[in-house]
C-alpha cells in the first residue's frame, strides 16, 4: 500500500512544478510564484526554494534574499492555528500589548513562535485595517474584536 | 431591467464583515425569500458605511433606516416588520439617525457623522455592489474615460488634473497633473501606470475601503493615465492583508476585460490598456515608489536614490507613473465636474477633499472624506463624537510612523498639508488615532520607533543604525533608566536622521519622536527625572506598594516574594524595598486582602 502521506507530498510538488512551468525563467513572477508555494506547503523549506530559483532562472541567494525580506515568507513550519494579533496604532492605544502578553501566558510561547504541540503559532502582525473592533486579532481567517485579555483564555479553548 | 421596491445595502466592508456581515446576508436573503419578498426586496452587499464603530451596518431604502450593529438574531424582526409590514424597527435603528424632537427618522447626511462629510472619493462606498459593473455603470461609471477617449486630447486631460490642484493623497502631497505631465514628456518605448495600494500605516485604511467599496473608480482613473501618458499596461499593488480588497479589484477587472474597457481597443477607439494586481508580502518600505517597483520586479523592496526619477526610469527602468489610490479615486469626478469644481472645495493650497481613518480613543470609529481646511476639532468632535466615557483628549497622531502628534493646543488649525506640516506632523495617507489622557506619549512614541526599527529596509546606515539608537533611548526611559541629556541626544538624533536618510521611510522616522518632545516635553522629563509615568502605562516605573491600613501583617507577601524585598512584623503594616524589587507582581497576586497597589 502507498504511503498516504507521501502521495499528498508527491501531489504538493506536482502542483508547485505547474506553478513554475507557467512562469518559467521569469524573474518578475518570483513573488507570485513564491506566494503560491507558501500557500501549498504552508512555508518555504529549502527544496522548495532550490526548485524555484532553478525554475526562475534565478540564483538561489536570490530566493533566499526575498524570502527574507518580506515577513509574509516564513522558512519555518507554522502551527495548526496562526493566531495574528494586530499591533496597529489603533489597536495599541486600546490595550493590544495586554492581549498579546495574555496570550503568551497562555500558551507559553513567544511571539512568533509555534508551540511544542505544534497547535498554535503566536504572531504580531501589521495593522489588518478592522480598527473599529480595535483590539482585533485573528486565528486563521476568523476575526475576534473588541478583545480584552480575560477574553483569551475562552478563545483559545475552542481551538 | 429588474425593480424592486426596496433595497437592503449590507456593508461589507473588512470592519463589518469581521463583525458578521456575511451570517447577515444570508440571513435576510432567506427571511426574505421566506416572506415571499424576493421578487419585490433586493439585498446587496455594499462596500464602507464609514461608520465601523457600529457595525455591522444595514441601511435599508427607499426609507433610509440606519440599522446599526445589527445581529443575525434581528433580521427577522427587520423583515417581518419593515420590509413587510412597513413599519420601521426604531429599536434598532443608530441612536443618532432618530430626531428626538419629531421621533422621525433623519435622512443619512443629517446624521452628525455625515452632515460635514463630502464624499468625492467615497462616493459609491455603501452605494453600489463593488462586484456588479452594471451599477458602477449606472452610477456614471465609464462616462469620464468615454469623454477623455472622444473628446479630449492628453495635453487636455494633463491640463485638467493639473488645473484642479489635486496633490497626491499618498502623504507627501505632490501635485498630481505635474507628476502627469512629466510621465507624458518622458521619452520611452514602454510606459506604466502604477497604483500604490500598499497601505501600510497601522491605523489607516481608507484605500482599503476604496479598493473594497469602489474598485472600478481606480481601474477606470488608472485607464484614463494610461491614455493620458501614452501607456498600454498597469500594475496596482496591494497589500496581501486585504483578502477582501484584491478579490474585489481582480473580479472588477475581470468584469472590465469582459466589457471592453480593459485590454485591446477600449470602446473601439484603438487604445490599449490592461492592468495586473500585484501582492505584497508584509514590507512597509514598499510603500516607497523606488521600492515598490524593485517588489513588482520580483526583487527586494529596496528603495534607491533619487534621481533618476521614476517619471523618467521607474519599473524595468521605463517612464513610471504612480498614484495613490485616494489620488485615482477623484480623477474621474473631476474629469466629469471638470477643474474648477474641485478646486473650489479645498483650501488655497489644498484643493478638494480627503479621507481620513478615524481610529483609537473616539467614539466614532471609521472612515470619514472631509473637504480641506475643516479645522481637526470639528474633524475630531463634530464628525467624530469626541472622546468616550468622558475622557480628556491628549493628542491626534496623523501621518502614522512618518507624521506626528499633535496636542490639544493646535484642535484650531485646518487640515490641509502645509499647516500639518507646520506643526510637526503630516498629512500622511490619512490615518487618524485620538489618545486620551490615559495614553503614554513616549511609550507611543517608542512604539512607532520599533515599528520602524523592524521596517527598515537596512540599506542606508543613518535609517538602519540611528532608528535602533532612538528605540534603545526611548527603551531605557520607558524602563525608567533614563539618564540627563537623552532627551537632547535624541533631538540630535532625529534631526541627523531627517538629513541624511536615503529614502522617506527615514526621513521621516524620526517625526513621532520629535513632535511628541516637542509638545509633551513635561512626560519625557517625568519618566527621567522623576521615574514617574503620568499616564500610568510604562510598567518599568510603575512601584508596588502596600496600603497601610489594609494590610493584616499576614507575611504572605513576603513569603512569597522571589527577591525577599519585604518586611515587617506582626500588627506592623510590611514595606516593599524600592531599590530590590523586580515587579514582578507576585505579592499583589497573593496578597488576601488586596493590600498592594501598582502606581
Amino acid at each position: 500500500m502507498a504511503c498516504k502521506n507521501c502521495d499528498s507530498k508527491a501531489k504538493l510538488y506536482k502542483e508547485l512544478d505547474a506553478l513554475i512551468q507557467e512562469h518559467k525563467g521569469s524573474r518578475e513572477a518570483l513573488m507570485p510564484v513564491m506566494q503560491g508555494a507558501q500557500g501549498l506547503f504552508g512555508y518555504l523549506p529549502k527544496d522548495v526554494q532550490i526548485l524555484i530559483a532553478e525554475g526562475l532562472d534565478l540564483k538561489l541567494s536570490d530566493v533566499y534574499g526575498v524570502a527574507t525580506f518580506y515577513s509574509q515568507f516564513t522558512l519555518e513550519p507554522q502551527g495548526e492555528n496562526v493566531i495574528s494579533v494586530c499591533m496597529g496604532t489603533a489597536c495599541y492605544v486600546k490595550g493590544a500589548q495586554l492581549v498579546l502578553d495574555e496570550l503568551k501566558k497562555e500558551l507559553k510561547v513567544s511571539e512568533g513562535k509555534t508551540t511544542p504541540d505544534g497547535k498554535f503559532t503566536l504572531n504580531a502582525t501589521r495593522c489588518l485595517g478592522a480598527c473599529g473592533l480595535a483590539p482585533v486579532m485573528m486565528i486563521n481567517d476568523e476575526v475576534y474584536g473588541r478583545l480584552s485579555a480575560n477574553m483569551i483564555p475562552g478563545i483559545i479553548a475552542k481551538y | 431591467m429588474e425593480t424592486f421596491r426596496s433595497h437592503v445595502m449590507i456593508c461589507g466592508g473588512t470592519g463589518c464583515h469581521s463583525s458578521g456581515s456575511g451570517d447577515l446576508i444570508k440571513a435576510f436573503e432567506e427571511q426574505i425569500k421566506g416572506n415571499g419578498l424576493d421578487k419585490e426586496v433586493k439585498v446587496v452587499r455594499t462596500g464602507c458605511f464609514g461608520l465601523c464603530e457600529v457595525g455591522p451596518i444595514v441601511v435599508i431604502y427607499p426609507e433610509g433606516a440606519f440599522y446599526s450593529r445589527v445581529k443575525a438574531e434581528d433580521v427577522k424582526e427587520i423583515v417581518e416588520e419593515h420590509l413587510l409590514k412597513g413599519r420601521i424597527v426604531k429599536h434598532l435603528l443608530y441612536h443618532d439617525s432618530i430626531n428626538e424632537n419629531s421621533g422621525d427618522i433623519k435622512s443619512l447626511n443629517e446624521v452628525n457623522f455625515y452632515k460635514k462629510q463630502k464624499r468625492i472619493a467615497l462616493k459609491n462606498c455603501g452605494i453600489i455592489d463593488p462586484e456588479n459593473i452594471d451599477e458602477y455603470l449606472a452610477f456614471d461609471g465609464y462616462k469620464a474615460l468615454t469623454k477623455v477617449l472622444t473628446e479630449m486630447t492628453p495635453e487636455e486631460v494633463i491640463k485638467t488634473v493639473k488645473d484642479s490642484g489635486l496633490r497626491g493623497r499618498g502623504g507627501a502631497g505632490f501635485p498630481t497633473g505635474l507628476k502627469w505631465d512629466f510621465c507624458y514628456k518622458a521619452k520611452g518605448d514602454k510606459k506604466y501606470v502604477l497604483c500604490n495600494a500598499d497601505e501600510g500605516d497601522p491605523g489607516a485604511f481608507m484605500d482599503r475601503s476604496v479598493l473594497e467599496g469602489d474598485p472600478l473608480a481606480v481601474i477606470e482613473a488608472m485607464t484614463i493615465a494610461g491614455y493620458a501618458i501614452g501607456s498600454d499596461q498597469g500594475f496596482i499593488y496591494v497589500r496581501a492583508e486585504y483578502p477582501i480588497a484584491v478579490q474585489r479589484l481582480q473580479h472588477a477587472i475581470k468584469q472590465a476585460r469582459e466589457y471592453g474597457l480593459l485590454g485591446k481597443n477600449i470602446l473601439e477607439t484603438g487604445f490599449d490598456f490592461d492592468l495586473e494586481v500585484r501582492l505584497g508580502a508584509g514590507a512597509f518600505v514598499c510603500g516607497e515608489e523606488t521600492a515598490l517597483m524593485r517588489s513588482i520586479e520580483g526583487k527586494r523592496g529596496e528603495p534607491r536614490p533619487r534621481p533618476p526619477f521614476p517619471a523618467n526610469q521607474g519599473l524595468f527602468e521605463k517612464p513610471t507613473l504612480l498614484n495613490n489610490v485616494e489620488t485615482y479615486a477623484n480623477i474621474t469626478q473631476i474629469i466629469l465636474n471638470g477643474a474648477d469644481w474641485f478646486s473650489a472645495i479645498g483650501t488655497e493650497k489644498s484643493k478638494g477633499t480627503k479621507v481620513f481613518a478615524l481610529g483609537g480613543k473616539i467614539n466614532n470609529t471609521g472612515l470619514v472624506e472631509i473637504p480641506m481646511g475643516m479645522t481637526l476639532r470639528e474633524v475630531l468632535f463634530d464628525v467624530g463624537g469626541g472622546i468616550p466615557n468622558g475622557k480628556k483628549f491628549k493628542a491626534a497622531q496623523t501621518g502614522g510612523p512618518s507624521g506626528g502628534c499633535i496636542p490639544t493646543s493646535k484642535l484650531d488649525i485646518p487640515i490641509d498639508y502645509d499647516s500639518l506640516v507646520s506643526i510637526g506632523s503630516m498629512m500622511g495617507s490619512g490615518g487618524l488615532i485620538v489618545m486620551d489622557e490615559d495614553n503614554c506619549m513616549v511609550d507611543i512614541a517608542r512604539f512607532f520607533m520599533e515599528f520602524i526599527v523592524e521596517e527598515s529596509c537596512g540599506k542606508c546606515a543613518p535609517c538602519r543604525i540611528g532608528t535602533k539608537r532612538m528605540k534603545e533611548i526611548l527603551d531605557r526611559i520607558v524602563a525608567g533608566k533614563g539618564v540627563e541629556g537623552d532627551i537632547e541626544k535624541l533631538e540630535e538624533l532625529g534631526n541627523m536622521l531627517k538629513e541624511s536618510a536615503l529614502c522617506g521611510l527615514g526621513q521621516t522616522a524620526p517625526n513621532p519622536v520629535l513632535s511628541t518632545i516637542r509638545y509633551f516635553r513635561d512626560e519625557y522629563e517625568a519618566h527621567i527625572k522623576d521615574k514617574r509615568c503620568p499616564a500610568g502605562v510604562c510598567k518599568g516605573l510603575m512601584r508596588y506598594t502596600i496600603i497601610a491600613d489594609k494590610c493584616k501583617s499576614c507575611g504572605i507577601c513576603a513569603k512569597n516574594c522571589p527577591v525577599s524585598c519585604i518586611s515587617g512584623e506582626k500588627k506592623v503594616p510590611y514595606v516593599i524595598d524600592q531599590d530590590k524589587c523586580i515587579k514582578c507582581g507576585q505579592c499583589m497576586e497573593k496578597c488576601p486582602f488586596g493590600a498592594i497597589e501598582l502606581k
